[in-house]
C-alpha cells in the first residue's frame, strides 16, 4: 500500500470512529428525550416543579426533592474535594521529593480506577455507622453521600489541577524566584492564576461526575424522597431515583423517570461543554 | 533616548555594527569589588561542575563569562543569587560575598538575596499578565509602593531604563506575552530592575534575539552599567568585546583567567584562552 493510501485509510478510520461516538451520543439523547416527551405533554413541565411530592402511584411527580438532593450531595462533595485535590496537585508538583512524585500519581490514578460499588460499600460499612453513632441516626444522609462522593471525585480534581500546573513552563517559576519571591508567594500569585482555566475544567468535570454517580450514592444517601433540611437528613438523588424505580415503573411514572434522566444528562452536557470551553480558551495564548 | 530611525540605522550596519563606547581600562580597574567568590565548588549529584573558582566582580562594570558549552558559566552565574538552591541535586561549597556578607551564610534568606541580585534568563519569560503587572508585580510583593501613583512611577522608570517605555506606553494593559521577542527580553530586564537590585545576572540574554534586538539590548546593558553591577554569560566573543569591561574565561569547570576585556582578547596569558578566542575549539 502506498503511503498516501495508508494515510487516507488511517484518516478514514479515525473519522468513522469519531462519527460513531458522536452518533451514539445523539442517539442516546434522542431516545431519552423521546421517552421523556409524553411526561411533559401529560403533566407539563411545571408539574415537576410544583407538585408537592414524589408519589408516582397517586400521580404526583414533584422532582424538587430529588433535584435538591442531587445538588446538595454534589456541592458538598465539590466543596470538600476541590481544595483537597488542588492541594494534592500543588504538593505533587512543588513540594513532594522526586521519589514521592511518581508514587503519588500512581496512587491517585488507582483511586480513580476503584469501582463505585466498592466506595459505596466502604461508606455503608464504615462511614454510615460512624455518623449514626456520633452525629445522628440513621447515618445515611447528605453528609455520608457527600463524603463518599468527595473521595470519588478527588482524582478527577487532582489530576486536572496537576496537569494544569505541570503545563506551566518551569521558567515562570524561576522568573518569580529570581525576583525574590518565596515559593508560596510565587505559587499563589503567578502559577495558580496561570493554571486557573485548567483548574476550572477540573471543577466542572468533577461536578459532572458527582451529579452522575449513582451506585455509591444510592448505598449511603438513605433514598427518602423528601426535601432535606439538614446535612444529616437522608435524601434521594435523581440518579438513585431512576435506578430504584425503573425496574417496575410503567406509563406516566416511566416517562417521568426518563424526564429526570434527561435532566441529569442535559446538566452534565452543559458542564462538560463549559469545561471544554475553559480549556480551549487556555490553549489560546 | 534613541529614535526608531536611529535604531534601524544601527541595524543596517549589520556585521560592522559600531561597538558601544567603552570605559577606559584604567577606569574599570579602579571600580571597587562588588562580589567575591572564593574556592567555589559545585556538584550535581556526584558530578563536579566547578572547581575552586576564585573571582572578583567589580561594581558598575560589566563582567562577561565566556567559554565552551558545558564549562560551567551558567552554573557559576546561578551561584551568585543562589538559584542553584532551586535545583534538586545541586550542592555548592566555598564562599561568595556580596559586599561584606557571605551569601551562603547560615542567616541569609535566599529569597531576600534574590531581591538584591536579580536575574535575566536566556529565553524571555514574561508572566502571563499585562505589561504593567509584569513590572509592578515584584515591587508590590516587596511592598515598595504604597499608592497607585508611586507604582505608576516605578513602572514608568523601569520601562524607561529598559528602553521600552516609548514602545509600550500606550498599551500597558495588554499582555506581556504579546510583545516581540526583543521587547519581551527588555520587559524582563525592566522587571528585574523594578525591584531595585544591586547586581543583575544575565544568562545569554540575546541568544533568542535577532541582530536588531540584540543591538538594542547591548546598548541597554551599557547604559545600565552606570547604576548596576552586571554579569553576563555569552557565547559571542563580539558581544563580550562590545559590552564588557572585564572577561572571565571558563574551561571544563575551571576559571582559566580573568582580566580586562581588552587584555583577554588581544593578549591572553593562557594557551586555552587563546585557542578559544581564535576559534580553535568550543
Ligand atoms: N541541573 C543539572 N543537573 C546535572 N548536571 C548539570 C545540571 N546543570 C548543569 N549540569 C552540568 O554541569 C556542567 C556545567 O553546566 P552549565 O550549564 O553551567 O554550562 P554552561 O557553561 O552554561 O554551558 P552552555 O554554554 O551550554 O550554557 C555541565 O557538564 C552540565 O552537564
Ligand atoms: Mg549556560
Amino acid at each position: 500500500m502506498s503511503r498516501r493510501a495508508a494515510d487516507r485509510l488511517f484518516r478514514f478510520s479515525l473519522r468513522s470512529a469519531t462519527l460513531a461516538a458522536a452518533l451514539a451520543l445523539v442517539f442516546v439523547t434522542f431516545f431519552v428525550g423521546y421517552e421523556a416527551l409524553p411526561a411533559l405533554q401529560a403533566a407539563g413541565a411545571g408539574a415537576f416543579l410544583t407538585d408537592p411530592s414524589w408519589h408516582p402511584a397517586s400521580g404526583t411527580f414533584g422532582l424538587m426533592p430529588m433535584v435538591l438532593g442531587s445538588l446538595a450531595v454534589s456541592l458538598l462533595a465539590l466543596v470538600l474535594a476541590a481544595p483537597l485535590g488542588l492541594g494534592a496537585a500543588l504538593f505533587e508538583n512543588f513540594y513532594a521529593p522526586p521519589v514521592l512524585r511518581g508514587l503519588f500519581q500512581r496512587a491517585v490514578e488507582l483511586l480513580a480506577g476503584i469501582p463505585s460499588v466498592v466506595y459505596g460499600l466502604w461508606g455503608l460499612v464504615v462511614l454510615v455507622p460512624l455518623i449514626a453513632k456520633h452525629l445522628a441516626a440513621p447515618g445515611t444522609s447528605i453528609l455520608a453521600a457527600g463524603l463518599v462522593l468527595a473521595i470519588m471525585i478527588l482524582p478527577t480534581m487532582a489530576l486536572f489541577s496537576s496537569a494544569a500546573l505541570g503545563a506551566i513552563p518551569a521558567e515562570q517559576y524561576r522568573a518569580a524566584s529570581a525576583l525574590g519571591l518565596s515559593k508560596w508567594t510565587a505559587l499563589r500569585t503567578v502559577l495558580l492564576p496561570a493554571a486557573g482555566r485548567g483548574i476550572m475544567t477540573g471543577l466542572f468535570l468533577s461536578f459532572a461526575r458527582a451529579l452522575g454517580e449513582t451506585m455509591a450514592v444510592l448505598m449511603v444517601a438513605g433514598n427518602v424522597p423528601q426535601l432535606p433540611s439538614s446535612l444529616l437528613d437522608p435524601v434521594r438523588t435523581l440518579t438513585a431515583n431512576i435506578a430504584l424505580e425503573m425496574a417496575y415503573a410503567t406509563g406516566a411514572h416511566r416517562h417521568a423517570l426518563f424526564f429526570s434522566g434527561f435532566l441529569v444528562m442535559a446538566v452534565t452536557l452543559l458542564l462538560v461543554t463549559l469545561a471544554g470551553r475553559s480549556e480551549k480558551k487556555e490553549a489560546r495564548p | 533616548m534613541k529614535t526608531a530611525q536611529a535604531e534601524s540605522q544601527t541595524a543596517t550596519n549589520g556585521a560592522t555594527m559600531t561597538p558601544v563606547e567603552k570605559a577606559s581600562p584604567q577606569a574599570a580597574e579602579t571600580h571597587p569589588v562588588k562580589m567575591t567568590a572564593r574556592k567555589v565548588n559545585v556538584f550535581y549529584g556526584a558530578k563536579q561542575a566547578l572547581f575552586d573558582v576564585d573571582l572578583e566582580i567589580r561594581d558598575n562594570a560589566v563582567t562577561a563569562l565566556i567559554g565552551p558549552s558545558g564549562c560551567g558559566k551558567s552554573t557559576f552565574l546561578r551561584c551568585l543569587n543562589r538559584m542553584n538552591d532551586v535545583i534538586d541535586n545541586c550542592r555548592v561549597s566555598g564562599e561568595i560575598r556580596l559586599g561584606d556578607t557571605n551569601i551562603y551564610g547560615a542567616h541569609i534568606d535566599p529569597v531576600l538575596l534574590r531581591a538584591r541580585v536579580g536575574m535575566v534568563f536566556q529565553k524571555p519569560n514574561p508572566f502571563p499578565k499585562s505589561i504593567y503587572e509584569n513590572i509592578a508585580y515584584g515591587p508590590r510583593i516587596h511592598g515598595m509602593a504604597e499608592r497607585r501613583a508611586q507604582m505608576d512611577e516605578i513602572v514608568e522608570t523601569s520601562l524607561r531604563k529598559a528602553a521600552l517605555w516609548d514602545e509600550v506606553k500606550d498599551r500597558l494593559q495588554e499582555p506581556g506575552t504579546g510583545l516581540s521577542g526583543g521587547q519581551q527580553q527588555r520587559l524582563c530586564i525592566a522587571r528585574a530592575i523594578a525591584v531595585n537590585p544591586e547586581v543583575i545576572l544575565m544568562d545569554e540574554p540575546c541568544s533568542a534575539l535577532d541582530p536588531i534586538a540584540t543591538a538594542r539590548v547591548e546598548e541597554l546593558i551599557d547604559e545600565l552599567r552606570e547604576n548596576y553591577t552586571i554579569v553576563i554569560v555569552t557565547h559571542s566573543m563580539q558581544q563580550a568585546a562590545r559590552v564588557s569591561q572585564r572577561t572571565a574565561f571558563f574551561h571544563l569547570g575551571n576559571l582559566v583567567e580573568e582580566d580586562e576585556t581588552d587584555q583577554i582578547f588581544t593578549n591572553p596569558r593562557d594557551k586555552r584562552t587563546q585557542d578559544y578566542i581564535t576559534g580553535r575549539f568550543g
